[in-house]
């Protein structure tokens, strides 16, 4: 769709061969071609500016006529600065606690449901757990059963209680129920819900006060554009969570929602979700994704 | 704000605005560079015109939604049943916006049939189910893992055995880069038109107004597949301002028909440009 970086760069860099040293006022054509790219790639507007501002103090008198081609220095600049913010600590999970509890908690469609299916089959499997499901959505139509066959796919059971509408309670009996059967992880399916919308989302921090989660996961679509900061910022103020999850990378989106989000809430990216399979699930890959953020 | 001049701090804020609302930057610079014109057209260009007239370049951009002149979900008269089939990603909201559509269509006093034909995802048919009930309008399904092309050669058969007026098929999520999916979805289309020629009449791209540039590729490869006829823009109940259907509907020349404003049935209104537009340049 979009024009490589490269490319474009290797274009406005021709223009700087002559004159030795990246300057202020040579870099101006790239770092706006720099600003382009990271805008088309759907990361935030002001994030974007402070990139490019950031990338240009690292460019600022180095030295072009060394390299041979200098649209290849700035690219390495900016996928490295790209790569750093996206990365940094740790992407493990707290499995810690017996059980140990997790919740999920997004935008309506973001697929927390799909992603806690992918979660308990990935712990089950690899890691020899026994996690307990629990359908905490008692909204939307037929999300409790949709967990159910997820859960029955993956022979992972689901707690559900039909006809109770309130998801705490559920929540609070699930894990004694969890106890009572010795399993290890129970995984916390949640509705989604607008981080404007008050009293769901006063309805997601009475679950997280009466749980206490070892990990809550912020689950976000990675197509989702310049709105990516305003709701990260919003979930995470209100639950202070502990990862994020990015989904439905098997498309082609350029996912700059990733940096959007690390930026405002400085929170790692745990997973990805690769595909609509229960097994499409990965763990997150910073250069990789500041290539594909920057269309390489 | 305050100035009574269009200068260059002017058209700098007017690009952030229209790129935090995911118009993009290529339609942004389209969008300015139109203002542009205009601005050294007529010397004294004063703010407040700059509003008039940018929002009526806005509006120019979006393809008209030709329901907008009659009354709210108006069916034509010359089709019967009137085919609608619903496509898009992952998550955009198109069962619930099939829902909402039946419930509106209902209300108009119309015979409304549903079709289950998403087969793959878990209990998409239970959740189609459930808005039927609600609604309370007949659906078609077969079992999870059925040929969806089956599912809705049989709606459609049922739906003109049973004189409806609408008939509403429903389809899995799919990403729109999954060459064999986006082929199915070409079958699903094609087995209609042997019951009801001409069918399905509309095909209706479901996208989320939270998606960002991307949107674009799903217009694409979705019209590429199914000839998309219309757009619904959906979540616009949350912050996200849906910008990037500007774009998409100039350049694919496809009007935006419904929004989605919330998860009830009566949240789905008629697509308004002029209302949209403001809604660009309000606050929040
Ligand atoms: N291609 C693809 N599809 C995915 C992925 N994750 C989830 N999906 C699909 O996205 C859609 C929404 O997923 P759900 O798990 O239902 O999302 P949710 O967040 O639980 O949705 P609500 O409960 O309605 O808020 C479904 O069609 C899933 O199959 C992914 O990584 N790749
Ligand atoms: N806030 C809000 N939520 C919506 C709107 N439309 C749909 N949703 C929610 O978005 C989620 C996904 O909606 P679905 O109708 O299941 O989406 P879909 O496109 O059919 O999903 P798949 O079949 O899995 O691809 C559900 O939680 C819906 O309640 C809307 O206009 N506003
Ligand atoms: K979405
Ligand atoms: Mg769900
Ligand atoms: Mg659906």
């Amino acid at each position: 769709m979009f024009e490589n970086l490269s490319d474009r760069l290797e274009r406005s860099f021709q223009l700087l061969k002559g004159q030795g040293k990246i300057t202020e006022i040579n870099v101006a054509e790239t770092l706006k071609d720099i600003r382009r790219a990271l805008l088309d790639a759907d990361v935030n507007f002001k994030i974007a500016k402070t990139f490019t501002d950031d990338v240009k103090e690292k460019a600022l008198g180095q030295n072009v006529l060394t390299s041979v081609k200098p649209g290849q220095l700035m690219v390495k600049i900016v996928k490295d600065e790209l790569a750093e913010l996206m990365g940094g600590t740790s992407a493990d999970i707290d499995l810690t606690g017996s059980p140990s509890i997790i919740l999920m908690a997004g935008l309506q469609g973001s697929g927390k449901t799909t992603f806690s299916g992918k979660l308990a089959n990935l712990l089950k499997r690899k890691k020899g757990r026994h996690p307990l499901l629990v359908a905490g959505d008692v909204y939307r139509p037929a999300a409790i059963d949709q967990l159910k066959v997820l859960g029955e796919q993956i022979g992972v059971p689901v707690y559900t209680e039909e006809g109770n509408m309130d998801p705490v309670k559920i929540a609070q009996s699930a894990i004694k129920e969890a106890k009572r059967q010795g399993h290890d992880v129970v995984i916390i399916d949640t509705a989604g819900r607008l981080a404007v919308d008050e009293q769901m989302m006063k309805e997601i921090s009475a679950i997280k006060k009466a749980v206490n989660p070892n990990e809550i996961l912020f689950v976000v679509d990675s197509m989702t554009g310049q709105d990516a900061v305003n709701t990260a910022k919003e979930f995470n103020d209100r639950l202070d969570f502990n990862g994020v999850v990015l989904t439905k990378l098997d498309g082609d989106t350029r996912g700059g929602a990733a940096l959007s989000i690390r930026s405002v809430v400085t929170k790692p990216i745990k997973f990805v979700g690769t595909g609509e399979k229960l097994d499409a699930i990965d763990v997150f890959h910073p250069t990789r994704m500041a290539d594909r953020i920057l269309g390489m | 704000v305050g100035k009574s001049k269009v200068d260059d701090e002017v058209l700098d804020n007017l690009e952030e605005v229209l790129i935090t609302s995911d118009v993009g930057v290529e339609t942004t610079l389209k969008i300015i560079g139109r203002i542009e014109e205009r601005v050294s057209r007529d010397k004294y260009l004063g703010v407040d015109e700059l509003n008039q007239i940018l929002k009526e370049e806005i509006a120019a951009l979006l393809e008209e939604n030709n329901s907008e002149d009659v009354s709210d979900f108006e069916l034509p008269e010359t089709e019967k049943p009137y085919v609608i089939m619903v496509v898009g990603v992952n998550g955009v909201g198109k069962t619930t916006t099939i829902g909402k559509l039946a419930h509106q269509f209902k209300q108009a006093g119309k015979k409304v049939y549903l079709g289950a034909a998403d087969t793959f995802r878990a209990a998409a048919i239970e959740q189609l189910e459930i808005w039927a009930e609600r609604v309370d309008v007949p659906i078609v399904k077969q079992k999870m893992g059925a040929d969806p092309a089956s599912v809705a050669y049989d709606a459609v058969s049922s739906a003109k055995a049973n004189n409806a007026d609408v008939v509403i098929i429903d389809t899995a999520g799919r990403l729109h880069n999954k060459v064999n999916l986006m082929n199915e979805l070409s079958k699903i289309k094609k087995v209609m038109s042997r019951i009801v020629p001409g069918a399905p009449h509309e095909v209706l791209l479901i996208l989320d107004g939270s998606t960002g540039q991307n949107a674009f590729e799903q217009a694409k490869q979705f019209t590429k597949a199914t000839e998309v006829t219309s757009l619904a823009l959906t979540k616009l109940d949350g912050t996200a301002k849906g910008g990037v259907v500007i774009g998409i509907s100039d350049q694919f020349k496809i009007p935006v028909k419904y929004i989605g404003i919330g998860e009830k049935m009566e949240h789905l209104q008629i697509f308004r440009r002029r209302e949209f537009v403001e809604s660009l340049f309000s606050e929040s």
